[in-house]
């Protein structure tokens, strides 16, 4: 016992003396991010749903069309060279670029295109629902897109929408081109290949998925042969580092180039640190509570006015969420078609309290809100409880993990639910639909959007932003939406409060990192390392 | 023992079913419409009464068949196959750590009780009982990683050396050392022992605290005053009568604390970016993904039941009545 007690001690003294840490600064050619990767449940695009895995998908596959986001999220052809739209605006005509090839080596041809929409189609999983609110399902979809010959694609849709809304959401990872010939090969008991793209890929996007470690990291390969130039970062690995504070210290010592997730503490702190830079991009999500209004006192219309003042918008901003979060009140976010910056509230204390005696309750209140327990929505949920408490709203916060909150909302038994939205695809319909469209307030209705979820009843302005998508001139669809979102802000159970800014904080040699508005936006293939 | 774990299986299926958590929000996420929702739901065997869900998973499990996360994609016999040996390297080093300082310590402060070293071990295993992990860790990690450089940071492997280990068994060290990959040994090494070690304090503190009590009691048995009569060297006394009988308690407390971290210590993972088994059971509790956090559970009934099996074993063999 003595012996071998003594043993392990000198062997384990040993090993600690010779830890010499072997420093392993990361490989010149490759580009290495510390970054949340947990969300992703699957890489086939025409599945993935989450942050992190439409991200993958964005640099993996193309699209028929893409955005500018230099100009102001312009419209532009990728795989198809050019397009035209027939005059009733119900079918649209894709030319494709010629010679562009697939990771496999295999040519990409406008069958590729009809079968991967088919796939998304068929299979309708979380986005499948991008493509089918265009009248496409399983069972039509071979009669409305077609390949007349191999380098046109022909699309009919049910209604004459809106060109931009059709075209907008043709930028969405489920319309990813995925390599049909690979994918049947990988077919297993007519899954559509989706156990086996859930962890490859098939694409012929600036990079190709080399490894996938669930909850662990992805690595990504160059496409040296990609139709718009081999990119700059021959390899990206991208790991999975939960905590913040972890990614701070890896970025700091160099081990990784890039940290996608710092909060505001460590992003202070960075700031000061000579190696690092910081890069930010407005995303599309928007942070806001939802009143409701089955709760008797939040159907009141003054309370949810008195509410709407109650919140102390600036001192949040600069105390809890500085660099992380902006202020925004409406409901499309900025760099959307139509999106204001319109921002009528700011704290009030006397006019919240005049609104609150109007409405028959001047001694207040109680009420419960739904809180995620993670930074910064707790820090918000106590910011708001202090400045109702001002005005004698007494706020009860209930705190959850993220899917518990969630399915309250969801079954809405919330009084207040305090959460962030993010947009589905690049289009102001997305927000447009969930913030401003209730069809039926009924607990059988068929689309549950977020009116529905806070039993918002809404007919008049349902009908009016329903016809807004078939608006084909551009000009005059912005400016409905302008109004409707004015509308919004001043009756809806909505307090809509921010906007989040996706920053990263990266090495000094990292150049060409753009964050898009949304994860199908942000590509790796303009970093270059130096 | 079939029914300890069937008795696990079934308290951790009904802990996860009465959570008030939606396990189709985890396949589909928020935003699906009504009916692939609905599909989702069928797809899952939600539809039907809860005892025939677990009857069927009985079943499965029976076939060798856990299931698939619904969060990887992947089996779950296969996600155990990689989360489980990064929980296993970090939990022997850790309780390899533990038992190396806290049994001297022990000894130590049972030898000079209630003098100094005594009370700097009561302090010692004070602070080791009471300070967060989280703190430790990352203290750990700004103070030896980002300020000295004495080790690597969080992670299981530097990139550089993230192509050349191939997994064999799953613990880099051992994968990399069958592979003759010398420097990718040194950096899983240089990985593994800032997290370990913030695990072997945790167990410091404990196995030291039993140790002492265990040696106390012995050192007021007759047979040593017995041995001290007739001459017998203080430390032949103490390492040699005294703690040979305080070996079988002590094995297991040692074992108890190993199980302890076998299930995976999930602050410590998070921090270290360490893809083991307790931060993959938490995360799919709280995303309801039922196979995994099933397929985990069962696990760590298996290495309790192993665990235990092995210190009854080590205990016969050092108790000479039990042989």
């Amino acid at each position: 016992m003595r012996h071998v007690a003594k043993l392990m001690a000198v062997s384990a003294f040993a090993g600690l003396m010779t830890t010499t840490a072997v420093f392993a600064q990361t490989p010149k050619d490759t580009v290495v991010m510390a970054k949340q990767i947990d969300d992703i449940i699957t890489l086939d695009p025409a599945e993935a749903f989450e942050f992190s895995g439409v991200e993958v998908g964005a640099n993996v596959y193309d699209k028929l069309i893409g955005v500018d986001l230099a100009n102001g999220n312009k419209l532009i052809g990728e795989l198809a060279e050019s397009w035209t739209v027939s005059p009733d605006q119900l079918t649209y005509t894709f030319k494709l670029r010629p010679n562009v090839k697939f990771h496999s080596g295999n040519a990409l041809t406008a069958a590729d295109v009809v079968y991967s929409i088919q796939r998304a189609v068929t299979l309708n999983k979380s986005p499948g629902f991008i493509l089918t609110q265009f009248g496409l399902n399983k069972d039509t979809v071979l009669e409305k897109v077609k390949a007349p010959d191999a380098n046109t694609v022909v699309i009919t849709v049910s209604q004459p929408f809106a060109p931009t809304f059709f075209l907008n959401c043709l930028t969405s990872g489920v319309a990813a081109v995925v390599d049909s010939k690979l994918v049947k090969a990988n077919e297993k008991d007519g899954d559509w290949g989706n156990a086996w793209l859930k962890l490859n890929s098939a694409g012929s996007g600036a990079y190709k998925v080399r490894s996938y470690r669930p909850n662990e990291q992805y690595a990504l390969d160059a496409n040296e042969s990609w139709y718009k130039g081999a990119p700059k970062a021959k390899r990206i690995i991208v790991r999975h580092v939960a905590e913040p504070a972890s990614q701070r210290l890896l970025l700091e010592k160099g081990d990784v180039d890039m940290a996608r997730n710092l909060s505001k503490d460590q992003l202070a702190s960075v700031k000061d640190n000579k190696d690092v830079e910081i890069v930010q991009g407005d995303k599309g999500y928007i942070l806001y509570l939802g009143l409701n209004q089955k709760n008797p006192n939040l159907a009141k219309p003054e309370v949810r006015e008195a509410l709407k003042w109650l919140v102390d918008y600036a001192a949040i901003e600069k105390n809890i969420v500085e660099g992380t979060y902006k202020a925004h009140e409406s409901f499309l976010p900025n760099g959307f078609l139509g999106a204001i910056g319109d921002k009528p509230y700011k704290f009030d204390l006397a006019k919240g309290k005049e609104l609150l005696a109007k409405a028959g309750l001047a001694n207040g209140f109680t009420v419960t809100m739904d809180t995620r327990s993670v930074n910064p929505i707790t820090d918000i949920a106590q910011a708001i409880q202090s400045t109702w408490g001002q005005a004698g709203v007494k706020l009860e916060l209930i705190p959850g993990d993220g899917k518990q909150t969630l399915t309250k909302y969801r079954a809405r038994t919330h009084d207040i639910y305090i959460g962030q939205w993010g947009p589905d695809y690049l289009d102001p319909h997305t927000n447009a639909e969930t913030f401003a469209i209730n069809e039926n307030n009924g607990e059988d209705a068929k689309s549950k959007t977020l009116a529905w979820r806070n039993a918002w009843d809404i007919p008049e302005m349902t009908k009016k932003t329903q016809a807004n998508v078939l608006e084909s001139d551009a000009a005059k669809r912005a400016a409905v939406y302008g109004d409707i979102q004015r509308e919004h802000q001043k009756v809806s159970p909505f307090v809509i409060m921010f906007q989040q800014v996706e920053v990263t904080a990266e090495r000094k040699n990292i150049k060409g990192w753009v964050i898009g508005p949304s994860s199908d936006t942000n590509f790796y293939w303009t970093i270059s390392k130096g | 023992m079939a029914i300890t774990i069937f008795g696990l299986l079934l308290v951790t299926f009904l802990i996860a079913r009465v959570m008030p958590i939606d396990p189709v929000l985890a396949v589909v996420g928020d935003r699906a419409p009504a009916d692939v929702y609905e599909k989702a739901r069928l797809d899952l065997g939600l539809d039907k009464p809860l005892w025939t869900q677990f009857a069927i998973y009985i079943a499965k499990v029976f076939t060798g068949d856990l299931g698939t996360s619904v969060l990887t994609a992947q089996k779950v016999t296969d996600d155990i196959k990689t989360v489980f040996p990064a929980t296993l390297e970090l939990a022997t080093l850790g309780t390899l750590i533990g038992a190396v300082f806290g049994v001297p310590f022990g000894i130590f402060a049972a030898t000079h009780q209630g003098r100094w070293p005594d009370q700097v071990a009561r302090i010692v295993g004070l602070l080791g009982y009471s300070i967060p992990v989280f703190w430790l860790g990352l203290m750990g990690l700004l103070l030896f990683y980002a300020k000295l450089g004495w080790v690597a940071g969080p992670g299981r492997l530097s990139i550089a050396y993230q192509d050349f280990v191939d997994p064999i068994t799953g613990i880099v060290m051992l994968d990399a050392a069958l592979q003759g990959e010398w420097d990718a040994v040194r950096d899983a090494f240089s990985h593994l022992i800032l997290p370990a070690s913030v695990l072997g304090i945790l167990s410091i503190a404990y196995i030291s605290r039993m140790t002492r009590s265990f040696l106390i009691n012995e050192l007021q048995q007759q047979y040593v005053i017995a041995a001290r009569v007739k001459g017998v060297p203080e430390w032949r006394v103490v390492w040699g009568h005294a703690l040979r009988n305080a070996v079988v308690p002590l094995v297991t407390v040692i074992a108890l604390s190993y199980m302890h971290l076998l299930e995976g210590s999930v602050l410590t993972e998070t921090i270290f970016a360490w893809p083991g088994l307790g931060r993959y059971i938490t995360n799919s509790l709280l995303n309801a993904d039922m196979n995994a956090v099933l397929g985990g559970t069962l696990v760590v009934g298996a290495v309790f039941i192993a665990v235990n099996l092995f210190s009854d074993i080590i205990g016969r063999l050092a108790d000479p009545r039990a042989r």
